[in-house]
């Protein structure tokens, strides 16, 4: 017996139906609780391979919890438990055989308050590979030109790499990371909410990025911010109360909600 | 209903500002009085006392420097059962060196600048006239021109005892460690050379005599082997007397303490303090640091947790003298006790690590001041948000990656607050040392050239425990007094040097860093 409450199903909408080869993460059954208190029930749902997937929804519908899971960061609480499986390109990431820290690296993330670490630009983002060691000074130096400029930071910052990295605007700081996190070559990019603590311009330039990188990798972004969803995203998910309500492409779901429920959200309506 | 007229506020801030301003200053001036009274009456000890030449109303006369007045009080008061208590020296001729004189007997008093003062290696000061320096028995100056004359052999004799201590350093010490090594008929001819080489030079240093007298007339022959330094305050400039006042405070901390404690300096104890001080946070840094990554980082925050944390932050308000009983019992009797029966066997029964010694001093005081380090470097953990341990996790790092390379660095500055506490609190710790390794008497540091140069079991010296010694156990308390002050004036300096490297090391810290934002 499960120790989770089961999905009311009654309420489920439609679920976009992603081929299995196009997925890059595959969702089943996902249930997961803080303690006794339940914050994901029974979720499913697929993320195509390099594409932006949206997840949206009120305060405390487990988009962030849902986000967290996908690298394993609720490791760290030991009251979290879950049940169910996530599959990345096909595998379980809570298989024996997964090494945590490797997943981390395959499922880079990127939070809501920017978060550089107190060392030069240079260092940050040169951070993860030196966890992952063997690399000459020079191709370090490539890598971390590559990062940079994938971030479109490269231009702002070449002649102060060695400069403090919190001596950079937030904007600045949260491209930073991005650059850092790009540096070990994820293959998901999860953004928890990357711009909500920016102004309007470093806002528009993080979508921008978020737009540019989908080439490179799959991106999984949580916002509050519809117009954020609805620029930026191809795909998006509404999730209300742990469950998933409805997920469809991007368009479709902002223009044409299947359900009373998802429209209410969306049209600003929901109390 | 809506109110129409509310009362109007007669009140502004009232004096509370000024409450807490005055707080502040009073604390301040408490602190100034402090370290004015330390400075005053330590500093001023090295100050070459004018000598006065009293004449009684009976027909005696004294010699001596002024030292205070009881009863105090005004000059209006008068006279009347006053009395002036004289420093008068010269131990040797009357069996004490103080002097209580009513001020009503008091016929004259002068100052002639032909009275010098002696410092003896024996007997204390003198303080009289020179009548002549003798060489072989063959008067080398008379009266008035004795003084150049005594000037000018005294830095002969500090020649002879530099060459003297070089002979020792150089020649006799080495050929005494090579013939403990083995029998060696090179090394002792050489051996028996340097020593008669040492013998003339004693020999040459103890020609010289001096011929004293006092000032009621008692003439004293003076080997001058046995002065250490002569000034004439009454006939010094000012200049002269700041230079004889540098050279005072210089000899006070370049040497040794001497008749029993009540002369001379106390470097050993200045050694012996940082050395404890620098072993104590080398002991404590690494076990408080790590048992706070712990319990900040690692442990489950349940209950249990909690409890430690409390535990551990009540152990900070153990007295003291409790840490030393406990150093006393497990470090010195068990430990020591059992490592002497191990290791150095041959030695009993005197005791090598079984008894007191340097080490043990450390140990205890690490284990003193650990609560402080514990929580002085949990807060700092605490502080450190959250986002940037996940910022590192979510790079691929490891739990220790993470705490090694970003959350440490981090927290660094932290725990070297707590390191500045830590040596705050250690360096002031008399007690506990009493149990477990401070001597009276130390004058070998615990640092030498011998091998393994720096002796752990050695006992050592503490500024702390020297003016506890200084103050009650002294021949002579009265003139041990100012070196008290001085003492503790120095001990306050020292913790401020101490504490001052580690804040100019935190600053770096920081600067390197990025400093946390105060929460």
């Amino acid at each position: 017996m499960s120790v989770f409450p089961q999905p009311r199903t009654s309420s489920i909408g439609p679920i976009l139906d992603v081929d299995r080869e196009a997925s890059c993460l595959e969702i089943e059954g996902l249930s997961l609780a803080y303690g006794d208190k339940p914050a994901l029930r029974g979720l499913a749902l697929r993320v195509p391979r390099h594409r932006v997937t949206a997840f949206i929804g009120p305060s405390g519908c487990g988009k962030s919890t849902l986000l967290r899971a996908l690298n394993r960061l609720h490791d760290l609480n030991e009251e979290v438990r879950h049940e169910g499986r996530i599959l990345l390109e096909g595998q379980d990431i809570h298989a024996p055989e997964v090494a945590v820290a490797e997943l981390r690296r395959r499922v880079g993330m990127v939070f809501q308050v920017p978060n550089p670490f107190p060392m030069s630009i240079y260092d940050n983002v040169a951070f993860g590979l030196r966890l992952l060691g063997g690399m000459r000074r020079r191709q370090m130096d490539d890598v971390v030109e590559w990062a940079l400029t994938s971030a479109a930071l490269w231009h702002e910052v070449k002649d102060r790499l060695r400069a403090s990295a919190w001596s950079l605007s937030g904007g600045q700081q949260q491209r930073l990371v991005i650059a850092r996190t790009l540096a070990v070559r994820p293959e998901v990019l999860l953004l928890d909410e990357p711009a909500s603590a920016l102004d309007p311009i470093s806002t528009l330039k993080i979508e921008e990025l978020i737009r540019n990188l989908k080439s490179q990798l799959t991106l999984v972004l949580v916002t509050h911010n519809m117009q954020q969803a609805a620029r930026v995203s191809d795909y998006t998910a509404f999730l209300q109360e742990g469950e998933l309500v409805e997920y469809g492409p991007t368009d479709d779901l902002f223009t044409n909600p299947r359900l009373r429920r998802t429209e209410n959200y969306i049209t600003g309506r929901m109390a | 209903m809506m109110p129409r007229v509310l009362p109007r506020r007669r009140w502004g801030e009232g004096p509370w500002p000024w409450l807490a301003a005055g707080s502040v200053a009073l604390s301040l001036l408490a602190l100034g009085a402090l370290l004015l009274l330390l400075a005053g009456r330590g500093l001023g000890h090295f100050w070459p006392a004018p000598v006065a030449l009293v004449e009684l109303e009976n027909g005696h006369r004294l010699a001596g420097e002024a030292v205070k007045e009881e009863p105090p009080g005004e000059e209006a008061s008068g006279t009347r059962g006053r009395e002036r208590l004289y420093r008068t020296a010269n131990r040797d001729l009357d069996a004490g060196s103080w002097t209580w004189v009513a001020l009503e007997a008091i016929a004259d008093v002068s100052h002639p600048s032909e009275l010098v003062v002696l410092e003896r290696r024996r007997w204390g000061d003198f303080i009289g006239r020179l009548v002549a320096v003798e060489r072989d028995g063959r008067a080398l100056g008379e009266g008035a021109s004795a003084w150049p004359v005594l000037q000018a052999r005294l830095d002969a004799l500090q020649a002879l005892r530099d060459e003297q201590a070089r002979l020792r350093r150089e020649s006799i010490l080495p050929l005494a460690a090579r013939l403990a090594a083995g029998p060696d008929a090179e090394a002792s001819r050489e051996l028996a050379l340097a020593n008669a080489r040492r013998r003339a030079l004693q020999a040459e240093a103890d020609r010289d005599r001096l011929v004293l007298e006092s000032v009621d007339g008692r003439r004293l022959e003076q080997p001058l082997a046995e002065v250490v330094r002569a000034w004439r305050p009454n006939a010094m400039s000012p200049l002269e007397k700041l230079a004889a006042w540098g050279q005072g405070v210089w000899r006070f901390l370049s040497e040794g303490p001497r008749a029993a404690n009540t002369a001379g300096g106390v470097w050993p104890a200045i050694f012996g303090t940082v050395l404890m001080v620098l072993l104590m946070s080398v002991l404590v840094t690494p076990f408080g640091v790590l048992a706070a990554v712990y319990l900040n980082e690692v442990a489950h925050q349940g209950r249990l947790t909690r409890l430690v944390r409390i535990a551990v932050r009540n152990l900070a308000g153990v007295p003291s003298i409790v840490y030393g009983v406990f150093g006393l019992g497990v470090f010195v009797h068990g430990i020591g006790g059992s490592l002497d029966g191990w290791f150095f066997e041959e030695a009993l029964p005197s005791p090598t690590f079984g008894t007191g010694g340097l080490l043990w001093a450390s140990l205890t005081l690490a284990l003193l001041t650990l609560p402080v380090v514990i929580v002085a470097t949990e807060e700092g953990l605490a502080r450190i948000p959250d986002h940037q341990r996940e910022g590192a996790l979510a790079l691929g790092a490891t739990r220790l990656e993470m705490l090694a390379r970003v959350v440490l660095p981090m927290a660094a500055p932290a725990m070297l607050t707590g390191v500045i506490l830590a040596v705050a609190r250690a360096a002031g710790e008399v007690a506990p040392l009493m149990l477990v390794g401070v001597a009276k008497l130390a004058p070998q540091v615990p640092v030498d050239g011998d091998f393994p140069f720096l002796h752990l079991d050695r006992k050592f010296m503490h500024l702390g425990y020297h003016i506890f010694d200084t103050a009650f156990h002294g021949g002579d308390v009265q003139a041990a007094l100012p070196l008290v002050y001085a003492t503790a004036l120095l001990l306050v300096l020292v913790i401020l040097v101490l504490n001052l490297t580690a804040i100019f090391l935190r600053h770096h810290l920081k600067v390197r860093h990025g400093a946390l934002p105060r929460v």
